[in-house]
This record gives structure tokens, C-alpha cells and sequence, in this order.
């Protein structure tokens, strides 16, 4: 028997988080954030100071209902370091606050 | 779109019975809110884990019908 295909959106999500140390997938873009909590997770990015990819779900259907059901998470934004879930803006926010997002980000530059 | 602050609550209540939820209407509109959540259900898990608890109580309305909800989750102390 062979495996069940996986559908596209998952296997091209699965690309996109496992091929960047850190992605958003957010509504518009960095500059032209089109949700406040997508602005307010591209602030805290910004504030760390890191690089990150961004993928704008607004121009990809296909993306934008498959990452729900990828993370088991209903709500835009999503952020994804190393390949796993870290959770939506709130979750990066309490992080933030508590230092938790700064050392994962550390993590991965010294990992790297 | 708009939903109740109470009906959030009670779909909150009905799949977590323990928990203490706080919600403020940010903008006074019924659609944007701010929940606190604070259940003995939480221990032990992910900040993940947590939030998806709740956003399984209130059955796929998160990011459809509920657009605006910022969400923070605390075991009882």
C-alpha cells in the first residue's frame, strides 16, 4: 500500500516552513500589512531585529485555507521558526514579553 | 458578524466548566474583544495547546463569524 498523497497545500506549506529558519504567513505584506495583528506580528519581528520570510495569504487561496488545517490554527498570522508552529500574535507577544521569542531566535542563529 | 460577549463566555464555559474568562469589548462594536482565560485544563500544556482549546470550544467560529479576538490563557495560581 502506498501513503495517502498528501494534498498540494500541505506539501507546499511543508516546503515553505521547513525551508526558512523563520516565516510569517500573514494577510499583505511586511511594508503593507492588510490586518492589525498581522502588523502586530511583523512589529515584534521587526523589533528582534532577525530576517524572516513572509508569505501573504491574500494572494493564495490555496495557502490560506491549508495553513488552518496545517497548524491546527484557525487565525492569520502564523509564525513558524525552524519548521515548527510557535503559535499567532498573541502567543508571539506574551513570548516577546517574557524574552522566550528573543531566545529562540538566538537558538537558531547558533544552531546555524 | 458581531457576536455577543456573553455567548463567547458560555461557549467558553460549556467546553472548559472551571474556567475564569474575562472578556473585554476592545472597541465597544461586539466584534473586537479581548478574552483571559484561566482554567485548570491549561496545566501542563503549550501556550499552543491552550489557545486551542479554546478556539475548539467556540466550534470554527474563530477567524469566521469571530474575527477579532485577542486571546490570553493562565493556569489558576
Amino acid at each position: 500500500m502506498s501513503e495517502l498523497p498528501q494534498s498540494s497545500a500541505d506539501a507546499r506549506i511543508s516546503e515553505i516552513v521547513n525551508g526558512n529558519d523563520i516565516v510569517l504567513f500573514m494577510k499583505g505584506t511586511p511594508l503593507f500589512p492588510q490586518c492589525g495583528f498581522s502588523s502586530r506580528a511583523i512589529a515584534i519581528l521587526d523589533h528582534l531585529g532577525v530576517e524572516y520570510a513572509s508569505v501573504d495569504v491574500l494572494q493564495d487561496m490555496e495557502i490560506r485555507q491549508g495553513i488552518k488545517s496545517y497548524s491546527d490554527w484557525p487565525t492569520i498570522p502564523q509564525l513558524y521558526i525552524g519548521g515548527e508552529f510557535v503559535g499567532g500574535s498573541d502567543i508571539m507577544m506574551e513570548m516577546f514579553e517574557a524574552g522566550e521569542l528573543q531566545q529562540m531566535v538566538q537558538g537558531l542563529k547558533q544552531a546555524g | 458578524m458581531a457576536m455577543p460577549a456573553e455567548q463567547i463566555e458560555a461557549l467558553i464555559r460549556t467546553a472548559l466548566p472551571d474556567a475564569d474568562v474575562t472578556i473585554t469589548d476592545l472597541a465597544g462594536d461586539g466584534d473586537h474583544y479581548a478574552a483571559h482565560v484561566v482554567s485548570a485544563a491549561f496545566a501542563g500544556k503549550s501556550r499552543v495547546a491552550q489557545h486551542q482549546l479554546v478556539y475548539r470550544a467556540l466550534g470554527g467560529r474563530m477567524g469566521g463569524e469571530l474575527h477579532a479576538l485577542q486571546l490570553t490563557t493562565a493556569v489558576p495560581t
